[in-house]
């Protein structure tokens, strides 16, 4: 991520922590979430050889999922997990950027907007209605935004749900207070490196490998699928190259390839722009009825998110 | 009585935000003269729409989606929606691949069992703030349930590619099976994970627990022949019997007045308990042997059916159970002979429900004649269970209002956590209190 290297040595931790028993100063840690389902900050519970030691290094002071002792800051670094999705996200993630020397994001939510973020495409209104029976009590934004769209991040730990290889990496980085080393290349290169058969060349499966950050692992077209892309774009995706190739090999509808990026990084560039181009999420349509209405977003993002939708539609009609 | 002195009776408990439960929310009470005239949790997750999100989408791209709505039990919300739309469709799969999805669940089981007994609840039964404080006074316990939550992971990555939203359930099977030759590294750390667990449950079993009595009406999947995981039918300690398709015949969801809140009922306007507890009573005899002799051992059955806080030990008795059963299911391994089934989408309602380590877990989806899902409906355990919290804490609350208000509320929260909410997966009950004068 360039925010990444440009920012690593930004605010070394620990030159404000407390003594640890050792009388070594310790960084302050805290872990906090807004809208998202745990996975990311379980997976920090999930380093369970490194968890006990993980505390010698860190003080955590507060990480409600896992200790009743609790604190508003300051810290040293902050972990946060989830996307800014309702009117006390906004106030509380100025609060809490304000209370962090360095803050690191965690997961597709955090980072992209998450699987909620489909609703941007969406009637927010008519989204409300459809789940909840009086939809006037809930407190929910138009869109689900990435942290970075409100306030500066110093660090993207990408995943859904986050590496425990790259939260390691991070963690020691900061500890040591070098600049980690995560990889910005393809999931392809890592098919390749762990001599992986290409899913999409041998069996046509649709995969979003060339577009998408790796980082996983290639866990899909290891496990004999293709990549739904939840680690997010890499820098430099042509997204809409694929696109186009999708539709050029003649097995799906522009509807069905814009489904291919509508998944748990749908709101990162340049997906999102491909998503917009080729008519916009499935639910959106449905919930949104008949006068689509894409909440948020440029102009001109609407004006092509139509477009789309017209396109689409003639598709459509001419297969059948 | 003058106004003053009611007014000093009067007090609020308030626990802004429950810490060590999976997702976020709170606890108010108000007592009123020595009575509980209010007890209500409150969930303040961010709403994230799951069932409009999977409207339109595939069979297969529902899986991946409604898996997110919990961190912590990914493959419960795979396994109700994989079997719904099975059903639907009529598609038969391997008797192998059966038996690999029981397998999974067990590493989902292992994973957050010991999670919760070790990291979230142990810390309240011996006064601690959080596992990493216990761990500087007694290492070896929690290093102890880490090495079985670290073999439970381990199972999900070697089936799923990974413990968290693990991706090879598809319909008709998995995108890939594992040889036999993967799972032989399970063995030695899951001989041991069963030592670690049944040690679990002779640790649990001395623990002190708060006196409470309440017998509630119990509810989980019940199968003749197999502890239950995919299988069976919805039973409960008053007689019912369906099939996991039909839970919307016997239960209902309902708004809680003034809320957002939705909580799920009887239909007629009752409250239930499901998870570790209800299934250890209506399926003891379906138990791993190993299991149901350490039970046995303990003679806490009866304190289990009837007071929550033993929540703990039927957790710790079903990692043994999971644990045991892991094994034998890798002992008797055979690769499917079709890893996935070739299906074809029918138009219907596919409805299914599958215990999740913390409850009995519905799914409901009209899906139309492309294959593509119109309606979801999706009722996790905790919102079925919050009910019986409620009434659980409108009954224990008045035996510690002379407690120092600190005391009572860790009293009350460690109450909660004995249901292990999964707050996050509040795909729909965001409770918003509206005050009015």
């Amino acid at each position: 991520m360039a925010a990444m290297a440009q920012k690593a040595d930004r605010g070394r931790p620990g030159e404000h922590g407390h003594a640890a028993r050792g009388g070594t100063p310790r960084p302050r840690v805290g872990v906090v979430k807004l809208a998202s389902c745990d996975g990311c900050q379980l997976t920090i519970l999930d380093l369970e050889d490194h968890l006990l030691e993980l505390s010698e290094h860190f003080e955590i002071v507060d990480f409600p999922e896992a200790s009743s002792a609790r604190s508003n800051g300051p810290y040293d670094v902050l972990f946060v997990e989830g996307s800014v999705s309702t009117p006390d996200h906004l106030r509380r993630i100025g609060e809490l950027r304000k209370q962090a020397r360095v803050l690191v994001t965690i997961g597709a939510c955090a980072t992209s907007g998450g699987i909620q973020a489909l609703r941007n495409w969406a009637d927010h209104d008519a989204y409300r209605a459809a789940v909840y029976p009086t939809p006037e009590y809930v407190e929910s934004l138009a869109r689900s935004t990435p942290i970075s769209e409100h306030v500066s991040v110093d660090f993207e730990l990408r995943g859904c749900p986050i590496s425990p290889e790259q939260l390691i990496e991070l963690l020691t980085a900061l500890v040591t207070g070098r600049r980690p080393q995560l990889r910005d290349e393809a999931v392809c290169m890592e098919c390749k490196r762990r001599g992986i058969v290409c899913v999409m060349s041998a069996q046509g499966i649709a995969c979003l490998g060339q577009v998408t950050q790796t980082g996983c692992g290639a866990i899909c077209p290891r496990m004999g699928r293709g990549c739904y892309g939840c680690f997010g774009p890499r820098e430099q995706a042509n997204a809409a190259g694929l696109a186009r190739w999708f539709q050029a090999s003649g097995e799906r509808s522009a509807e069905e390839v814009g489904q291919l990026f509508a998944g748990f990084t749908a709101y990162a560039e340049p997906f999102r722009s491909a998503i917009t181009d080729l008519g916009g999420t499935r639910g959106a349509r449905r919930s949104g009825g008949g006068g689509f209405i894409a909440a948020g977003g440029t102009g001109a993002g609407r004006a092509s998110y139509l477009a789309g939708t017209r396109r689409m539609e003639g598709i459509d009609d001419d297969g059948r | 009585m003058t106004a003053a002195e009611s007014a000093a009776r009067e007090k609020v408990y308030e626990v802004d935000e429950l810490t060590r439960v999976e997702g976020e929310g709170s606890l108010v009470l108000q007592v009123r003269k020595g009575k509980v005239v209010e007890a209500r949790l409150k969930i303040f997750e961010a709403p994230r729409y799951f069932e409009q999100l999977v409207v339109e989408r595939t069979p297969d791209e529902v899986i991946d989606i409604v898996a997110r709505i919990c961190g912590i039990c990914p493959v419960a919300y795979q396994m109700s929606a994989v079997h719904a739309f099975e059903d639907c469709f009529g598609v038969k799969v391997d008797p192998e691949v059966r038996a690999l999805r029981r397998l999974l669940y067990c590493g989902e089981w292992i994973e957050s069992h010991a999670l919760h007994i070790y990291l979230l609840h142990l810390p309240d039964f011996l006064g601690y703030e959080s596992a990493i404080a216990l761990a500087q006074d007694d290492r070896p316990a929690v290093e102890r349930g880490l090495r079985m939550k670290k073999v439970g992971n381990e199972i999900l990555a070697i089936l799923g590619g990974r413990p968290i939203h693990p991706v090879s359930v598809r319909v008709g099977g998995f995108s890939r099976a594992p040889r036999r030759s993967e799972l032989e590294p399970l063995r030695a750390p899951l001989a041991q994970a069963l030592e670690d667990a049944k040690e679990t449950v002779r640790l649990v079993a001395g623990l002190a627990a708060p006196a409470f009595e309440r017998e509630p009406r119990m509810v989980a999947l019940h199968h003749p022949k197999e502890y239950p995981y995919n299988h069976g039918h919805i039973q409960s300690t008053d007689g019912l019997d369906l099939r996991p398709s039909d839970w919307d015949r016997a239960f209902r969801e309902v708004q809680v007045e003034g809320t957002m809140a939705l909580h799920a009922r009887t239909k007629d306007g009752g409250t239930y308990l499901l998870g570790p507890a209800s299934r250890i009573v209506l399926d003891a005899e379906q138990l791993h042997p190993v299991a149901r002799e350490a039970l046995a051992a303990t003679g806490m059955v009866d304190a289990i059916r009837t007071n929550i806080y033993w929540s703990i030990l039927a957790r710790a008795v079903e990692l043994i159970h999971a644990i045991a059963e892991a094994i034998d299911l890798i002992d008797s391994y055979r690769p499917p002979i079709e890893a996935r089934v070739a299906w074809g989408p029918r138009p219907g309602v596919a409805a299914w429900a599958t215990e999740a380590p913390r409850g009995l877990l519905f799914h409901r989806y009209e899906v139309d004649e492309r294959g593509r899902v119109a309606h979801a409906q999706i009722v996790p355990p905790t919102s079925q269970n919050q009910g019986a919290i409620e009434d659980d804490l409108r009954e224990f609350a008045p035996s510690v209002l002379d407690l120092p208000d600190d005391e009572a509320t860790l009293r009350l929260e460690q109450l909660i956590r004995s249901y292990d909410p999964c707050i996050s997966c509040a795909t729909h009950f965001l409770d918003v209190r509206i005050l009015r004068d």
